[in-house]
């Protein structure tokens, strides 16, 4: 065999290999995918949406307490994340730019974003839950806001920064004060970036699971006080597949499909945002 | 007025930017002054102590460890070939029409939440590994088997990501002297975006040790040392998740307080590494 003939045999056995590997890959990816929908859609009926938690074998358990849960708590962290992540991204684009400190604050916020989530149910236990001597709403959604926070704050400088610098100069020369530029101008510039990384955020720490556990713990009924324990569908879920009773697994899987596809379609949405963003 | 209003801007956003670096340095202090009890009572022997009993008072952390570290590294080792595998294919090997399609489905993978693999690895994946190997089905080899799917879709988009970062003419170059595939990505596209794939497999593995969903439906939550990774074990997360709401003492919470500050130190550095010593490299370099 000529040294050529040998690299092009090297070469298809590394590309099969590579094939192999990507379809071994998807193959296992999309055998998830599939357990997830189809044990979703067989879980899933009108039940689940209006009636709450029941104890195992009765036929009209639901799911309503977990989805109301959820949003409330996924709402107040975005409801507080998402202004404090878009202002601090501001100072970090807008005021920071390339300074020693707006370079910490960005290097500490990126290790934030794969730092362990449990750690931050364990700190908000540690500040929230123990002081209050109770689990609660508030404490689960502050541990996702502090999740949520360098999310937002990293898109928002980023997004900010792919504004034009001319626009921002044209503004000034017309006179107007920066906080003027930046709501006025820049934002305006940004806005579909900065709307992506919001719903990416969201999408992110709406799959939460670990800092929920001793945060905002569980509940199996229909609460709306936020000051009390609360179900969330990511913690019910856990609770459910875990449990020994059929007819509560199966309600896991409705959990596990309906916040799957919230998710999913958080992500799909962003993703046209900034697609049609590149677009123009 | 204006001016006035432009200034409490400027120190409404800086205070909130300024205010992120000092919730991560409570989250520290935070949980360093509730560890103080058994960093006190166990020393340094909390690190080097492999019984963990809470009915006995006495807490070490070497079980937790050694699963944190030994399903990682099996995650690592599953997940890393066929990442690269799937990375090439994406970016060097897929026909156009086909990469993008399997690029977005890889990138929404890794937007699931690890709850749901967690939960597929107990409901499916256990069953295999209790009649490919016997015993419970639970143990160490599971997690690590269902780590490393959970973790492949992060890695494989990554890495495609540094490969991507390989100019054209580069590339290009090395197709006009005769090279196959193969000899361009391993003597082009490889060595340009080594430090950018370095970097992310550091991250990945960064995630991985502090993961706590996907492995915990399937490690066991049992306090043992055992090298027959067919055996139930335990995780510095796993064990969190398990017995924080169970903790029925002072030293027991610390204790677990103390596991909490110990995971967020390790990830803190392997993360650290994997963005100054790697991507920052790549940043300059690109």
């Amino acid at each position: 065999m000529t040294h050529t003939q040998k690299r092009i045999v090297v070469n298809n056995v590394v590309m099969v290999l590579s094939a192999l590997s990507a379809l071994v890959g998807m193959g296992f990816l999309f055998w998830i995918l599939g357990v997830l929908v189809l044990n979703g859609i067989d879980a899933l009926n009108w039940a689940i949406f209006v009636n709450e938690g029941a104890p195992p074998g009765y036929e009209e358990s639901g799911l309503k307490h977990a989805m109301i849960g959820q949003l409330y708590i996924v709402g107040v962290a975005t409801f507080f994340g998402v202004p404090l992540g878009i202002l601090a991204g501001t100072y970090l684009s807008e005021y920071g730019q390339k300074a020693k400190l707006a370079e910490i604050i960005r290097d500490i916020s990126d290790i934030m974003m794969s730092a362990p989530s449990i750690v931050i149910g364990a700190f908000v236990y540690a500040i929230i839950v123990a002081p209050m001597g109770h689990f609660s709403g508030w404490a689960g959604s502050v541990a996702l806001t502090i999740i949520m926070l360098p999310i937002i704050l990293r898109t928002t400088d980023d997004m900010l920064n792919l504004v034009p610098s001319t626009l921002r100069e044209a503004a000034f020369a017309l006179g107007a004060p920066k906080y003027k530029v930046i709501i006025q101008i820049v934002y305006r510039g940004a806005k579909a970036g900065i709307l992506t990384g919001v719903l990416l955020g969201v999408a992110r720490v709406a799959g939460e699971t670990a800092p929920l556990l001793f945060t905002s713990f569980n509940d199996n009924f229909l609460n709306t006080d936020m000051m009390e324990p609360m179900a969330s569908l990511t913690v019910t879920m856990y609770n459910y597949a875990t449990s020994p009773y059929e007819d509560w697994q199966k309600l896991g899987w409705a959990a596990a499909f309906i916040l799957s596809m919230f998710i999913l379609g958080l992500n799909i949405i962003g993703r046209i945002f900034l697609l049609k963003k590149r677009g123009k | 007025m204006s001016a006035i209003v432009d200034k409490f801007f400027f120190y409404l956003t800086r205070t909130i930017a300024l205010g992120i670096l000092l919730i991560v340095a409570w989250i520290f202090v935070e949980l360093f002054n509730n560890s103080l009890d058994s960093i006190q009572a166990f020393g340094f022997d909390f690190i080097t102590e492999d019984k963990w009993a809470p009915n006995l008072e006495k807490f070490g952390a070497l079980p937790a460890i050694y699963g944190s570290v030994i399903s990682t590294f099996l995650a690592m080792l599953l997940a890393i070939p066929l990442a690269i595998g799937v990375a090439i294919f994406l970016s060097e090997l897929a026909p156009a029409k086909l990469k993008t399609p399997f690029g977005v489905s890889i990138e929404l993978l890794a937007a699931i939440p690890s709850v749901i693999y967690g939960m597929w690895g107990l409901f499916y994946f256990v069953p295999i590994i209790r009649d490919a190997f016997g015993g419970v089905g639970i143990s160490m080899l599971t997690a690590g088997i269902v780590l490393s799917i959970m973790i492949l879709p992060f890695i494989a988009a990554v890495t495609r990501d540094a490969m991507n970062t390989t100019p054209d003419i580069l590339k290009e170059s090395a197709y006009a002297l005769g090279g196959t595939k193969w000899d361009v990505i391993k003597d082009i596209v490889i060595p340009y975006a080594k430090a950018g794939i370095i970097g992310s497999f550091i991250l990945a593995l960064g995630r991985a040790i502090g993961e706590t969903m996907a492995v915990t439906f399937v490690m066991g939550n049992v306090h043992r040392i055992s090298a027959d990774l067919t055996q139930p074990a335990t995780s510095i997360p796993v064990t969190l998740a398990n017995e924080f709401n169970e903790a029925d003492s002072g030293l027991y919470y610390s204790s677990l307080f103390e596991l909490s500050l110990l995971l967020l130190v390790i990830s803190f550095t392997i993360i650290s590494i994997a963005k100054f010593y790697f991507l920052r490299r790549k940043r300059i370099g690109a």
